[in-house]
Formats: C-alpha cells, sequence, structure tokens
C-alpha cells in the first residue's frame, strides 16, 4: 500500500458558511454594536470639531479633505488619533472568544464533525472579523467624507480620495494584527476573559512601553564613544528601527506620510538632502506611498505571520473539551 | 453477507505516558446498534474522536463505511452523524438557524436543507420549538435537537457520545425510543454509556471498556454466560416432590445449576432461553406449576461481577 501523503478535499470547504454566520453574529452582538455607536459618535464629534477649524481655510488649502482626519481642535484630538485606540479595540473585541468560546459552548465538536477541516473554521472567523472590520471602517470613511462635503461645500480631489483610501486599508491591516493578535490567544487561552486581557496587554505594552524601551536600547546597541555625529545618527536610527517593531509606530508613520502630503521622511533628514528641496510643498502620492511601503508591508506580513501561528497551534489541539 | 461499518486494527492513542486506547481491534456490522460501554475515561471518547478523523491515532488502522478517517476525512464525516457528549448549540440562534449553519457546512442546497430541516425537526418532535432560542432549551431537548441536526446528513452511521447523560430518566427513555427508530430504518449505531441499565435494551452488541481496552464483547446474554457463568435464570414456583423436581430440572441439557431459594420456589441458571423445556420437566416429574418467571442479567451485574474478579486476580 503507498501512503498518500494529501488529504481529501479542500481545506476551504464551508469556508463561506463559516464566514457568513460569523458576521452574521458580529453584526447582531451587543458587543458591535455598543463599539459602532461609540465609533459613530467620535467621528461625528471630532470630524465636526474639526470642520470648525479649517472652515477658514477652504480655498487655501490643497488637501482639505485630508485635514478632516489631520486636524485637532481642542479639546478634542484629532481623528486620526482615536482611530488609532479603537481600531485596536474593535479589532481585539471581535475575535477574543473566536475558538475558546466555540470550546466553551461545547460546540468545537459538533462543527467540526461537520465535512470541514478545521483550516475553515479558523480561517473564516479570521476572514469574518476582518470584513467586519473592513465594513466598519468604509462606513466611517463615507461619514466623514459626507461631513466634509455638506459642511465645506467643496467636493474632494482624486488625490485626496486615493490618499484616503489608502489609509483606510492600512487601518484594516493594523485592525489584522490585533485580528490575529486576540485569534491567537482565544487558541491559546480556554477562558474568553484571559484572552481579552493579554490582547489588551499586549497592545498597551507597545502603546506605552515600547516606545521607551527602544529609547532604552538604542544606546546599548549603538553607543556612543567619541561623540561624533555618525554616532548620535546611528544611535537615532537604531531607535527608530527598533522602535517599528510596534505596530502602533508602523501605523502611525502610515496616518502621517498619507495623510500629510508635505511630510518628505519618516526618519532623519540631513540637511543636503533637503538641497533643492522646496520646504512646505507636497509630495506626489505615489511618492508617499514609496515612503510608507516598507510599513505596509510589514502590518500584512505580521498579520500573516501571526494567523500562521494560531493556525499551527490550533491545528495541534485536542479537540475534546 | 453484510458489511463492517467499523473496523479497526490495533487502534493505539498515546497521550505522552498515558495510553488512552490500547490495542482495540472493533468491528461493527452495518445496520447493528453497538454499545461502547465503561466507565468515564476508559477511551470511550477517544476511540469516538478517532472514528471521525478528530483525533490521530497513535498507531493502527481505522476504516469507516470503507474510509480512512485520517487520510479521507471529508468523506466520513459527511456520512457520519456525530453527537457528541454533552453537545452544545449557539444559544442566541434559533434551532432552526442552528441546523442551518449546520446543513450549510455540508454543503446541501438551500431548499433541500430546508425541507430536511423540517423533516428532521418533526421526527424528533421538536417542530413547535423550531423558531424559539436554543436558551431556552432544556437538556432533553438540546439533545433531541443534536439528533434532529444528525438527520439532515442522512447518515448511514450514527455515533452517540454519553446521550443519555444529563437526562432524567423519562427523558432518556424518550431519546432511546427515538433512537430505536433510526435503528429500524438501518441506520448503524455506535452509542457509549457508563450507564449500563439504560442502554441494555437497544444494544445489539456491547464491548466494555477498561482502561484503554475493550475487554468483554458480545450480545449480552454471551457477556452474561462468560462472565456469570450462565446468560439467563429461569424462576419457577411450583407444588409436588421437591427431589423430583430439582431432579427433572437439572437433567435438561442447557441448565447448569438448580437452587431453592424458598420452598415451593425454584431458581435454574440456564445458558439459554429454556423456560418450555423447564415447564415440560415439572410437568413431568409431577409438579404443578404456579409460576414462572425469566430474569436476564443485566449489565450492571456483568460488569461488577467482571470487576470484581479482575480486582481479586490481581
Amino acid at each position: 500500500m503507498t501512503l498518500k501523503v494529501s488529504r481529501e478535499g479542500s481545506p476551504w470547504k464551508g469556508l463561506w458558511a463559516v464566514v457568513t454566520k460569523e458576521m452574521a453574529d458580529h453584526m447582531s452582538s451587543a458587543r458591535m454594536q455598543i463599539l459602532e455607536i461609540l465609533i459613530a459618535l467620535t467621528a461625528f464629534g471630532t470630524v465636526y470639531a474639526t470642520i470648525q477649524e479649517i472652515r477658514a481655510v477652504v480655498g487655501h488649502d490643497p488637501f482639505l479633505f485630508l485635514r478632516l482626519f489631520t486636524v485637532r481642535k481642542d479639546p478634542l484630538p484629532a481623528f486620526v488619533g482615536l482611530l488609532g485606540f479603537l481600531i485596536p479595540l474593535v479589532a481585539i473585541a471581535l475575535a477574543f472568544d473566536a475558538v475558546n468560546g466555540e470550546f466553551n459552548r461545547r460546540t468545537i465538536s459538533r462543527v467540526l464533525a461537520q465535512p470541514i477541516y478545521r483550516d475553515a473554521l479558523l480561517f473564516g472567523k479570521f476572514l469574518a472579523g476582518f470584513f467586519t472590520l473592513a465594513i466598519m471602517l468604509l462606513t466611517i470613511w463615507l461619514l466623514v467624507m459626507g461631513l466634509g462635503l455638506i459642511f465645506l461645500g467643496v467636493p474632494p480631489r482624486v488625490e485626496e480620495v486615493v490618499r484616503s483610501l489608502f489609509y483606510l486599508g492600512a487601518c484594516l491591516f493594523y485592525g489584522g494584527i490585533w485580528l490575529a493578535v486576540a485569534l491567537l490567544f482565544s487558541v491559546i487561552f480556554r477562558q474568553p476573559a484571559t484572552a481579552a486581557l493579554a490582547s489588551m496587554a499586549v497592545w498597551l505594552f507597545f502603546t506605552a512601553f515600547w516606545g521607551m524601551i527602544a529609547d532604552a536600547l538604542a544606546p546599548v546597541v549603538r553607543p556612543i564613544r567619541f561623540g561624533l555625529p555618525e554616532e548620535y545618527l546611528a544611535q537615532f536610527q537604531a531607535s527608530l528601527a527598533l522602535s517599528r517593531f510596534s505596530p502602533n509606530i508602523l501605523y502611525g508613520e502610515i496616518t502621517l506620510a498619507l495623510l500629510s502630503p508635505e511630510v518628505r521622511a519618516l526618519g532623519p533628514l540631513l540637511a543636503f538632502q533637503l538641497q533643492g528641496a522646496i520646504l512646505g510643498t507636497p509630495l506626489p502620492l505615489s511618492q508617499s506611498l514609496m515612503l510608507v511601503w516598507p510599513h505596509l508591508t510589514g502590518l500584512i506580513a505580521s498579520t500573516i505571520l501571526l494567523f500562521a501561528l494560531s493556525y499551527v497551534l490550533f491545528q495541534r489541539q485536542e479537540i475534546r473539551a | 453477507m453484510r458489511g463492517l461499518a467499523i473496523e479497526t486494527k490495533g487502534l493505539t492513542k498515546r497521550y505522552g505516558e498515558l495510553v488512552a486506547v490500547d490495542n482495540l481491534n472493533l468491528k461493527v456490522q452495518e445496520g447493528e446498534v453497538f454499545g461502547l460501554l465503561g466507565p468515564n475515561g476508559s477511551g470511550k471518547t477517544t476511540t469516538i474522536l478517532m472514528l471521525l478523523g478528530l483525533t490521530e491515532p497513535t498507531s493502527g488502522t481505522v476504516r469507516v463505511l470503507g474510509f480512512d478517517p485520517v487520510r479521507q476525512p471529508l468523506s466520513v464525516k459527511s456520512r457520519v452523524g456525530y453527537l457528541p457528549e454533552l453537545v452544545g448549540f449557539y444559544d442566541d440562534l434559533t434551532a432552526r438557524e442552528n441546523m442551518i449553519y449546520i446543513a450549510k457546512l455540508n454543503g446541501l442546497p438551500r431548499g433541500e436543507a430546508y425541507r430536511r430541516i423540517d423533516e428532521a425537526l418533526e421526527q424528533v418532535g421538536l417542530e413547535e420549538v423550531a423558531d424559539k432560542p436554543v436558551a431556552t432549551f432544556s437538556r432533553g431537548m438540546r439533545q433531541r435537537l443534536g439528533l434532529a441536526e444528525i438527520l439532515i446528513k442522512n447518515p448511514k452511521l450514527i455515533i452517540l457520545d454519553e446521550p443519555t447523560q444529563g437526562l432524567d430518566p423519562e427523558g432518556a427513555r424518550e431519546f432511546l425510543g427515538l433512537v430505536r427508530k433510526l435503528k429500524e430504518r438501518g441506520i448503524t449505531i455506535l452509542l457509549s454509556s457508563h450507564i449500563l441499565s439504560q442502554v441494555q435494551k437497544i444494544c445489539d452488541r456491547v464491548g466494555l471498556f477498561y482502561k484503554g481496552k475493550m475487554v468483554l464483547e458480545g450480545t449480552v446474554s454471551e457477556l452474561a454466560l462468560k462472565v456469570l457463568g450462565s446468560a439467563c435464570r429461569i424462576r419457577l414456583e411450583a407444588q409436588g416432590s421437591q427431589e423430583a423436581i430439582i431432579k427433572a430440572l437439572k437433567s435438561i441439557p442447557g441448565i447448569l445449576q438448580v437452587r431453592q431459594p424458598a420452598p415451593g420456589l425454584y431458581e435454574a441458571e440456564a445458558e439459554k432461553d429454556l423456560r418450555a423445556e423447564a415447564v415440560r420437566a415439572v410437568v413431568e416429574a409431577g409438579g404443578n406449576l404456579r409460576g414462572l418467571e425469566i430474569e436476564e442479567p443485566s449489565l450492571d451485574e456483568i460488569y461488577t461481577h467482571y470487576f470484581e474478579k479482575v480486582e481479586v486476580e490481581r
């Protein structure tokens, strides 16, 4: 007898059944409805405040619609700042009980006794969260654009629309990372509360502490021995490189480059590099994209890696509760 | 000759040092009801999970309906209905919504799925609560919903893990009645239980599990003969010469032992149902028959007796 190494059938069988069921659950769950209301209110509040601020410059600023996202009016933070908080929150809320919830409800063996592979269940749950996030972000985007149209009275330019859509994509993958983190913890921990807390802890770590740690580590990696300018530059770059391990930093830099076209570089700029540049002029879209391309790939790659990790762990898990 | 629905050879599952299932050779004929019986932790659920391909065997081979669950899990799972121990549902969905999800996972076309769902709900008597959230269901209703959900697959083999656990006696009786109806439709049924007396009546054959091994296998009377030394006990009440009656009873081939617990009462241990022969013998010995009863041994008795022997031998 020859040993057949391949598995029978497609690992994606049943995937859409899982995706639609999970999405229906997300859309109708009280948890998500609360978050959606929260986000809609913050979107409306901050954007409305911002509009009061930028109305004065209508006609002067070529990127009026992008300012809707980035300009802040005290005491409210800018809308992008709020999104940076809310996206991880929503993503974690979407996935922290994805797998352990099935175990706790004792539905896992019933579902896996159907002619599907585990792949479909896990990937379906991830995709459902991802699509839910996408729908939510798109709604917010439309809301902001709509408010802009009504209150500013000018239509957005094509470049503004494209830039903000790229920003939306970045938001989605930034959320994807936290979705994958929460999914991973939902595979590891049997208690949904533990999984939620662990995801929050990781998020807090990268939000509050990673910057400090990167600053502290940089002098170790690139010590300043002679006080040369090169050494200072190397240390600064090391600190920057380390800090970019945090998805929050990556996301922040993407936001900055995409929504503020005048930003020419995300690292240190030396005087000679600015030779011939007209300060304050915006970069073309393609150049801004070049600037954040590595960041975007980084976000997507981390999402895939984290998902792969939860996939491996889930495949090895015993089904009996 | 009927085919084999389940066949395992040398099936073994180890969790580190622990041997959950030890060299199991199990054969279940098509159309029969087989009971996997034994205390909790004796390897019944692990065996079932391996039959479904939900756990990989450490060694040995499995064939379920002619398929290998390790390599062809989808073929196995689309033909086998499985009701896990203390099955759970999505509580905020209705019974029908829960079933629609399962139908979709099975790839049933919508119209066909809805028709089968209605049919199955009616068979288990849940058609009136079909659109109520499962959160409001009792344990017994959940168990019946689990059965209904299996039926929409039109399974050839049904595996029930501790189906009567958590049910009150009335609920258990009702549930086993449903299982019996499925048996009449020619579906092979494998069920596990640690409450032996409940399942004794519906199993054609049983296998007794102990510490990962199937220590006894066969029909209940075969097991009784093997373990207790007799398959059934015939109780007679008769008047007449005691010696003559005892002698006549003892002379019947197949009667192993005759006791007299009280004057006029006789108990004969027999290899099989020998009531007719016993009556004839009593009458021929000049006795007046007053009463006749047959008592089949309970699985509990067989089980207890077996383990007493095992413990003594150790």
